[in-house]
């Protein structure tokens, strides 16, 4: 489903991704975990079509990654980018100008479930409502993949909550792949099937998460703080 | 939403234990529906995946049996009920026997403990 084959990615003189590679299967989902400045958000931008490899090929749906991708990835920026004057509904307008995938009857589904005001201007939500509904604009369309890049940040525990039950409702597990990177991974944990620990540009490791449990008899939190050493602290 | 889990044990096992005391205490009959596999992931706050292998392992149990088209049923056999109680009890005993062992009292001691315990209650 996402392939990626030798990926190296390089800002300047510094190498955010050294010789990744990987493959992802469709139907599960997978967090990417490590400290931050790690590279996972880079990850995440190269299978959305956001940034391209300096090295190396990366794969999404049988497709070679470019910037036509969004049309089969849904992603989640961890920016919080709006136009001011939009309400809810103009955003969404947008998307259904820009994706043909977009579904009308989860987007009012979604609408109740997080008690949204579709009138209400952006500028006027609130932080957590303004993740609710770049949350509703991601889980609204039957995109193959779906990519959250860090969706819990700076959110408090009941927008988490609502995040963490959203995607349990209406992520379509039959034919939808999701990638979250966290680094905050104690709420999430219940949620991943795999976690992919990233470090200094590198995979450290990769493992079921009932795995790690039952052959380590650690929370995926525990071995990432024991993989990483000091610096997987949050 | 959300159940807590333990983080030293995989969560299906958690889950399989959950459901095991609801059946042997009769919060679960014998024959009634399990909720559906996504309507259970969202009840416990985990993945579809782990209620699924959950509930494959409790049918491996035969404690659960799943019709075609229909869910998942607890199963209508008593044995098997009568059985997945005893077996909680030899469970709960060996954990009680032991944490007394660890704190080095032998088996008549343990005894003459929970007799005059049970007594005490009574009262």
């Amino acid at each position: 489903m996402i392939t990626l084959q030798n990926v190296s990615r390089k800002f300047g003189r510094n190498d955010a991704l050294c010789d990744v590679s990987f493959s992802l299967e469709m139907g599960k989902i997978y967090g990417i975990v490590g400290p931050n400045g790690s590279g996972k958000s880079t990850t995440l931008r190269l299978i959305a079509g956001l940034l391209f490899p300096s090295k190396g090929e990366v794969m999404v749906n049988g497709q070679k990654v470019n910037r036509k991708i969004a049309k089969h990835v849904a992603y989640l920026s961890d920016l919080d980018t709006f136009y001011r004057g939009f309400t809810v509904q103009d955003m969404f307008d947008f998307h259904v100008s820009q994706f043909d995938d977009f579904d009308h009857e989860k987007v009012d589904k979604l609408l109740s479930f997080l008690n949204l005001d579709r009138y209400k201007k952006l500028h006027q939500l609130s932080k957590g409502n303004r993740a609710r509904v770049k949350l509703l604009l991601v889980l609204s369309r039957n995109a193959p993949v779906v990519l959250l890049d860090e969706p819990f940040s700076g959110l408090d525990p009941m927008v988490r909550d609502t995040i963490v039950e959203g995607l349990l409702r209406f992520i379509d597990y039959e034919n939808q792949t999701v990638v979250i990177t966290t680094h905050e991974v104690g709420e999430m944990e219940m949620l991943l099937d795999e976690v992919l620990l990233i470090n200094e540009g590198k995979i450290l490791s990769r493992q079921s998460v009932e795995v790690i449990r039952e052959r380590e008899g650690m929370s995926v939190k525990e071995w990432m703080k024991t993989l990483c050493g000091s610096e997987g602290r949050e | 939403m959300g159940e807590k889990f333990h983080s030293s044990k995989p969560i299906y096992l958690q889950i399989i234990d959950k459901i095991h005391y609801q059946i042997v205490r009769g919060e679960l009959r014998k024959g009634e529906k399990l909720p559906s596999v996504r309507e259970m992931a969202i009840q416990m706050g985990v993945n579809p995946n782990t209620i699924q292998r959950t509930y494959t392992e409790l049918e491996r149990m035969n404690v659960v049996e799943t019709r075609r088209g229909q869910g998942t049923f607890v199963t209508e056999n008593q044995m098997v009920i009568a059985d997945l109680t005893s077996q909680l009890q030899h469970s709960m005993i060996e954990q009680f026997v032991w944490n007394m062992k660890e704190l080095g009292l032998q088996a008549h001691e343990i005894k003459r403990a929970l007799e005059t315990y049970l007594e005490e209650e009574k009262k």
